[in-house]
C-alpha cells in the first residue's frame, strides 16, 4: 500500500450541482479527513464554511501595504520638501501637510491594491504552472460546469479503496484516482 | 403588444427583463462566452472594423511622429492657449475611463447583479480610455523625452518634482488609476484564463491562456482569499475613482483663472466623468451585443439601467453648470460676470450652447421608459452626450484661456489638422484595442455569469 501511495496524489469525486458539493464536504469533513479540497468554477457561497476553513489573512496584508503605502508617501513628501530640497517660497512652511494629501492618499491605495493581489496570489502559490490535479480525466469541466473534491493521499485517513467507496456513497460521479505525476 | 399583458413598469415586467435571459446553465454561459474567443469563426466585419480602426490609428503614429519631429508648434496652440486640444482630449478620455471601475467596484459593492455581464468590458474600456489619455500629457510637454522628471527619482540634480503642484498630484492619480484598473480587469479575468486554457483547441492557445492564467485551479481555498482580495479592491478602486477626477479638476481650480478657480469643479467632474463614461459604454455594449447576439447576457436592463445612470449623473452635471453659473453672477466678481458673458456671447458661444444642448436638453428624452428601451436612440444619445462633454472640456479651457483678466492678455485658439489627426487617431487606438480584446479574451465574465446562474436559478424557484 505505502508503495502504491507514492504515486497517487488522491481520490476525485464529481457533483453537478453546488449544494451537492457543499453537503459532501460537510460529510468529508465530519469523516475526519483533513487533506482533500474541493474546486469549483465559480466561488460557491457557503463552501468555506462547509470546509471549516478560517478567515484568510489577504485583508491584514491589505491593510499593512494601505499604511505602508501612506507613510511612505506622506514621508517621502516631507523629506524631500523639509529635508533634501527646501524652497523658501515667501516664508510659507516647508511642511505644507494639506498640499502632500493627494500624492498621500494615492499612495495608500496603491500598495493596499499591489498588497491585496500580489498577497492573494502568493497565499495561493500561484503562479503554478503544474499541479497533479490537472492529471485528473475530467478535471477541464472543473472550470466550466463541474463541482470536484479530491481527497489527497497525504490525509492519515486515506486508503484508495475506502476513500473511493466513501466518495462513491456521497453520490460522487466519476470517482477516481489521481496520479502525482 | 396584446391586450393581456400588464402595464409596462409593472413589477411583472421587471421579472420578465431579467439580467440574464432564460434558460442558461453553467455549460451554456461557458459556452457562448468562450466560443467567441475559441471556435467561433472571425466574422468578416471584425476584420474590416479592425482594419478601419488600424488605419486612424496609423493616423495618429503620424501625428505623433510630427510633433516629435516639428514640436509642438504644429498645433494650434499659442500665448495665453497653452492648454488646447491636448488637455481637452486628456480631460475627456480619463472621464470616459470611470465608467469601468465605477461599474466594477461601486456596483459590485452595492450588490447591483445587472453589472455582471457588462464589467468585464467596461473595465477594459476604461483601460484603453486611459491608455488613450495618458499619451496627451506626455506629448504635450514640448519635450516629452523628459517626462520622466514628473517621477521622483534621485536624480544627478539633486531636486524632486514639485509635490505642491497639482500636475504632479495627476501623474500619481493617473497612474495609480490605471495601475489598480489593471489590477482588478486581471484579477476578473484569472478564473475566465483558465476556462479558455482548457477548452482551448490548439496548443499555442492553450500554452499562453494557461500562462495567463497563472495555474488557476478554481480550489476553494484559493477562491476564499480570492473573493477576499477581489472585494478589498472594489473597496480601493471607490474612493480612487472618485479622487482621479476630482485631481483632474484641482489641475484648474486650484489655478486663479476666472472659470476654473470653484469649489464646485470636484463633484461636478467625477459626475460629469460617469457620465461620459456610462455613454461610452453603451456605445460599445449596443453593438457588441448585436455581432455576437448576447443580447440574453446584456438585456434591455442593463441599457435601461446605464440610461437611468446616464439621466442622474446628467442632471448632476446640469446642477453644476448652473451653480457655476450663478456663483459667477453672485460672487460679484467682475472678471467672473465677464466670463460668464463671454461663454454666452464671446467669440465661443456657439460651443456653449451645443453643450447645453448634448449634455442637458437632449438627454431629458432618458425620463422616457420608451426613449430608455429604444437601441437606436440609446446609441444616439450615447454618441451625443460624449461629444457634449467633449465641448463641455472645451469650454472651460478655451474660453477660460482666451479671456484672462486683461485685455491685452487675450486671445483666440483654432486647433489646426494635427490637433483634429490626434485626436480622431486616439480614436481609433481606443476601437482597434476594443476589436482586439472582444476577439482574444471573454467579454463577459464568464466565471460571474455562472454565478448569476445558480442565483437566477434560485429565484425561480
Amino acid at each position: 500500500m505505502i508503495a502504491h501511495r507514492s504515486h497517487i496524489y488522491g481520490v476525485i469525486g464529481e457533483f453537478e450541482k453546488p449544494e451537492q458539493l457543499i453537503h459532501a464536504a460537510e460529510k468529508i469533513r465530519e469523516a475526519g479527513y483533513r487533506y482533500y479540497e474541493c474546486y469549483t468554477p465559480f466561488p460557491v457561497e457557503g463552501m468555506p464554511e462547509a470546509m471549516g476553513l478560517r478567515r484568510n489573512s489577504v485583508p491584514l496584508i491589505t491593510l499593512i501595504g494601505g499604511i505602508v503605502g501612506g507613510l511612505t508617501g506622506f514621508g517621502f513628501q516631507y523629506w524631500a520638501n523639509v529635508y533634501s530640497y527646501p524652497l523658501n517660497i515667501a516664508g510659507r512652511p516647508l511642511n505644507s501637510w494639506p498640499a502632500f494629501i493627494p500624492v498621500t492618499f494615492e499612495l495608500t491605495i496603491l500598495f493596499a491594491s499591489l498588497s491585496a493581489v500580489f498577497g492573494m496570489l502568493a497565499l495561493n502559490g500561484l503562479p503554478q504552472p503544474h499541479h497533479p490535479i490537472f492529471n485528473a480525466p475530467r478535471f477541464t469541466h472543473a472550470s466550466s460546469d463541474r463541482f470536484f473534491v479530491c481527497i489527497q493521499a497525504r490525509d492519515k485517513k486515506f486508503d484508495l479503496a475506502d476513500t473511493a467507496r466513501f466518495l462513491q456513497g456521497l453520490a460522487a460521479q466519476h470517482v477516481s484516482e489521481v496520479h502525482d505525476d | 403588444m396584446s391586450a393581456g399583458q400588464p402595464p409596462i413598469n409593472s413589477p411583472e415586467i421587471q421579472r420578465l427583463t431579467p439580467v440574464l435571459g432564460p434558460g442558461h446553465t453553467y455549460a451554456s454561459v461557458t459556452d457562448k462566452i468562450s466560443a467567441i474567443v475559441l471556435t467561433r469563426k472571425t466574422s468578416i466585419g471584425w476584420y474590416i472594423g479592425f482594419l478601419l480602426a488600424f488605419s486612424v490609428f496609423g493616423v495618429m503614429n503620424i501625428a505623433i511622429g510630427y510633433l516629435f519631429m516639428k514640436g509642438v508648434g504644429i498645433w494650434g496652440i499659442n500665448i495665453p492657449i497653452g492648454w488646447g486640444f491636448a488637455i481637452v482630449n486628456f480631460v475627456w478620455w480619463i472621464g470616459i475611463g470611470h465608467a469601468g471601475t465605477l461599474i466594477s467596484a461601486i456596483l459590485f459593492l452595492l450588490n447591483q447583479k445587472w453589472r455582471t455581464s457588462i464589467n468585464r468590458f467596461a473595465e477594459a474600456m476604461t483601460l484603453f480610455a486611459v491608455a488613450c489619455a495618458g499619451i496627451f500629457p506626455l506629448i504635450h510637454t514640448g519635450r516629452p523625452w523628459y517626462a520622466f522628471w514628473m517621477f521622483p527619482y534621485p536624480s544627478v540634480m539633486g531636486i524632486w518634482p514639485q509635490f505642491r503642484s497639482p500636475l504632479i498630484w495627476d501623474v500619481f492619480a493617473v497612474s495609480t488609476y490605471g495601475t489598480v484598473s489593471l489590477l482588478f480587469w486581471f484579477v476578473g479575468l484569472i478564473p475566465d484564463l483558465a476556462t479558455l486554457r482548457d477548452r482551448a483547441t490548439t496548443k499555442p492557445k492553450q500554452i499562453i491562456y494557461g500562462m495567463l492564467a497563472l495555474g488557476w485551479r478554481g480550489s476553494a481555498r484559493h477562491w476564499h482569499r480570492y473573493q477576499s482580495a477581489y472585494l478589498l479592491l472594489a473597496g480601493l478602486a471607490t474612493p480612487l475613482v472618485l479622487s482621479v477626477h476630482t485631481v483632474v479638476s484641482f489641475d484648474f481650480s486650484v489655478a486663479i483663472v476666472p472659470g476654473w478657480h470653484t469649489t464646485i469643479f470636484p463633484p461636478y467632474f467625477v459626475a460629469g466623468a460617469i457620465y461620459s463614461g456610462f455613454a461610452m459604454v453603451l456605445t460599445i455594449a449596443i453593438p457588441l451585443r448585436k455581432a455576437y447576439g448576447l443580447e440574453d447576457f446584456i438585456t434591455m436592463r442593463h441599457l435601461e439601467n446605464m440610461a437611468k445612470v446616464m439621466l442622474a449623473t446628467g442632471l448632476i452635471v446640469a446642477y453644476g453648470y448652473f451653480f457655476e453659473f450663478f456663483m459667477s453672477l453672485y460672487s460679484g466678481n467682475k472678471f467672473d460676470v465677464f466670463l460668464v458673458n463671454q461663454r454666452l456671447h464671446g467669440p465661443y458661444s456657439h460651443f456653449y450652447y451645443a453643450l447645453i444642448l448634448c449634455n442637458i436638453l437632449i438627454p431629458q428624452l432618458l425620463w422616457f421608459q420608451k426613449m430608455r428601451t429604444n437601441v437606436a436612440v440609446l446609441f444616439a444619445m450615447s454618441i451625443i452626450v460624449n461629444i457634449g462633454m467633449w465641448l463641455e472640456r472645451f469650454v472651460i479651457i478655451v474660453i477660460s484661456l482666451t479671456r484672462d483678466f486683461m485685455p491685452s492678455a487675450w486671445g483666440r485658439y483654432s486647433p489646426t489638422v494635427w490637433d483634429y489627426a490626434t485626436l480622431i487617431g486616439t480614436m481609433g487606438m481606443f476601437v482597434m484595442l476594443i476589436f482586439l480584446f472582444v476577439r482574444v479574451l471573454p467579454a463577459i465574465s464568464i466565471a460571474e455569469m455562472r454565478e448569476l446562474v445558480t442565483e437566477t436559478a434560485e429565484e425561480h424557484k
